[in-house]
């Protein structure tokens, strides 16, 4: 029985992990969130800012790494929103532009804000780091309309915002390059603005060393640090409910690693004593 | 869930069979795998084009050689818009990779390309990525405290207390960051035969680049089973959703028939 599982057949592993994955999502298992000193961080910051302070938030994803990055963008809106701070949204990803609008206009509706005059999309910015250098210098010169092309003097929200200086926290969701790195190097270490983030947990831990080194405030790490943030804004939403079907799938996929090792340990025993034999 | 038009559905519809198909690879390479495997890359090849075209060539480049062109046409035949008749020209210098014969021009705008982003990023770069780094890892190694009462617990057992004027979790932190920092940099350095101190070095270089590792890829794992997730919950609330509103118009359809 036990020496059947080397030749176990892989589909079976892949049947194991949808069953894992989802039946937690049909049958919540409420599982926990304790939220990490990262992510607290940038909760707490944006806790201590005083109603109609202006934050950014870049929103660096795609399609395929919007189930990690779109819940912690949202959770971070909510908060903003409830606040009373103004959010003005862009993306430096083509493929980020309709998520972000999408986003951007679904928080502000379920926030009941006003576009224009508590948040605006700012749309997709080409360029990568130059985009970002260039804000630095004047938002007006790379971004002269908003996302639906009206002229952005006719918004009140960018009154007395002229370049990324004027921001008090900037924030990306990044799902790869170019994201938070980008935002470190310009808007961080050029521009000495607070800059905070989330992103895909494959990157997350490319970036904690910007928290040790001071660069970044607080960083959110894949779905957990979404799940984290929304049960710090008392709001479980999507990235809570996933956290369950993620602590399943982990605990088969120790458990399956844990398995494959004693077996290959005990083949290995087997080998050596047939062959001393 | 918002009532969603008929547009929607369909759109939920392709989607599900989509990922259905994708999905099929699990069991192995087949037709509909490849199908949606090709779709995927002309699709979003198709909207990256579309999506630049209108973000960065019309508005950048297009909108002001139209305005250069009418004001020449005008009588201001030099205007500053002009000046962008230089990253149009090296934009269809770049075009010259498609014949072979003149394929060579175009590595000048290439260069000018690779010059401006390496200038921009040594700078910046360097500053944030390596400077901040390098001091970031320049830590006391015996970092002092107010006296403060030290505790070693297990449930209600108390092993040891004594009073400490040392931050010990941040002493023992910085220990880690500077001999990890240390020995990964030794295993890197092959002037030198890893023999001795520089092979013990070195081994504890190995061992702080495997926690990396590890780390890196236990996030691996959460990011790929993110994914899944995604494609679940998808099914659950979107498709489940369009899946309802197509019986409900099957069944009216057949009640009026």
């Amino acid at each position: 029985m036990f020496w059947r599982l080397l030749n176990l057949d892989r589909k079976v592993i892949f049947l194991l992990v949808l069953a894992a994955a989802g039946i937690p999502l049909f049958f919540p298992l409420n599982i926990g969130i304790k939220p990490s000193q990262p992510v607290k961080n940038i909760y707490n910051f944006i806790e201590k800012l005083s109603p109609g302070k202006n934050i950014l938030i870049s929103f660096d994803y795609g399609p395929s790494t919007r189930i990690e990055c779109a819940p912690m963008a949202a959770a971070v809106m909510r908060q903003a929103f409830r606040r009373g701070l103004r959010v003005v949204g862009l993306t430096i990803w083509p493929e980020g532009a309709a998520l972000a609008s999408d986003l951007l206009k679904r928080v502000g509706k379920e926030c009941g804000k006003e576009y224009g005059r508590d948040y605006l999309d700012l749309g997709y910015k080409p360029g990568n780091e130059m985009a970002i250098l260039a804000l630095s210098k004047g938002i007006q010169t790379i971004c002269p309309r908003d996302a639906a092309g009206t002229p952005i003097e006719e918004f009140p929200i960018l009154s007395g915002i002229r370049t990324l200086r004027d921001f008090d926290l900037i924030l990306s969701f990044s799902g790869g390059f170019p994201g938070l790195t980008d935002w470190i190097t310009i808007a961080q270490a050029q521009c000495h603005r607070p800059v905070a983030g989330g992103c895909t947990a494959v990157i997350a831990s490319q970036l904690y060393p910007y928290i040790n080194s001071g660069q970044l405030l607080g960083l959110m790490g894949g779905l957990k640090g979404a799940a984290e943030y929304e049960t710090l804004i008392g709001q479980p939403e999507e990235a809570c409910l996933a956290m369950d079907a993620q602590g399943v799938t982990h605990f088969l996929i120790a458990g399956l690693i844990l398995l494959s090792n004693l077996v290959f340990f005990a083949t290995r025993k087997k080998k050596k004593r047939s062959g001393g034999a | 869930m918002e009532t969603l038009s008929a547009s929607q559905v369909i759109g939920l519809w392709i989607a599900g069979f989509l990922t259905l198909f994708i999905f099929s690879f699990l069991y192995r390479d087949n037709p509909f795998y490849k199908f949606a495997e090709h779709l995927y890359v002309g699709v979003s090849a198709g909207y990256m084009m579309s999506v630049d075209f209108w973000n960065v060539l019309k508005p950048n480049l297009l909108d002001r050689l139209a305005t250069a062109f009418s004001s020449a046409v005008s009588g201001r035949i030099f205007t500053k818009e002009c000046l962008y008749l230089i990253p149009a020209v090296l934009g269809i210098l770049m075009l010259s990779r498609l014949f072979p014969k003149i394929g060579w021009i175009s590595r000048w705008p290439l260069a000018f390309i690779v010059g401006v982003t390496a200038g921009i990023n040594i700078v910046y770069s360097m500053q944030a990525q390596i400077l901040k780094q390098i001091e970031a890892t320049i830590l006391p190694l015996w970092v002092k405290a107010p006296p403060h009462l030290v505790q070693l617990k297990i449930a209600s057992l108390q092993l040891f207390s004594f009073t400490s004027a040392v931050d010990l979790s941040r002493t023992v932190f910085n220990w880690l960051v500077v001999i990890g920092v240390c020995c990964g940099l030794i295993y890197f350095f092959f002037s030198m035969e890893h023999r001795g101190f520089f092979g013990g070095a070195s081994r504890v270089g190995i061992w702080a680049l495997m926690i990396a590792f590890g780390a890196a890829f236990g996030y691996t794992v959460m990011a790929r089973v993110s994914l899944l997730i995604g494609r679940i919950l998808f099914f659950k609330n979107e498709w489940w959703e369009a899946v309802k509103m197509t019986l409900a118009a099957l069944l009216r359809l057949f009640h009026s028939g």
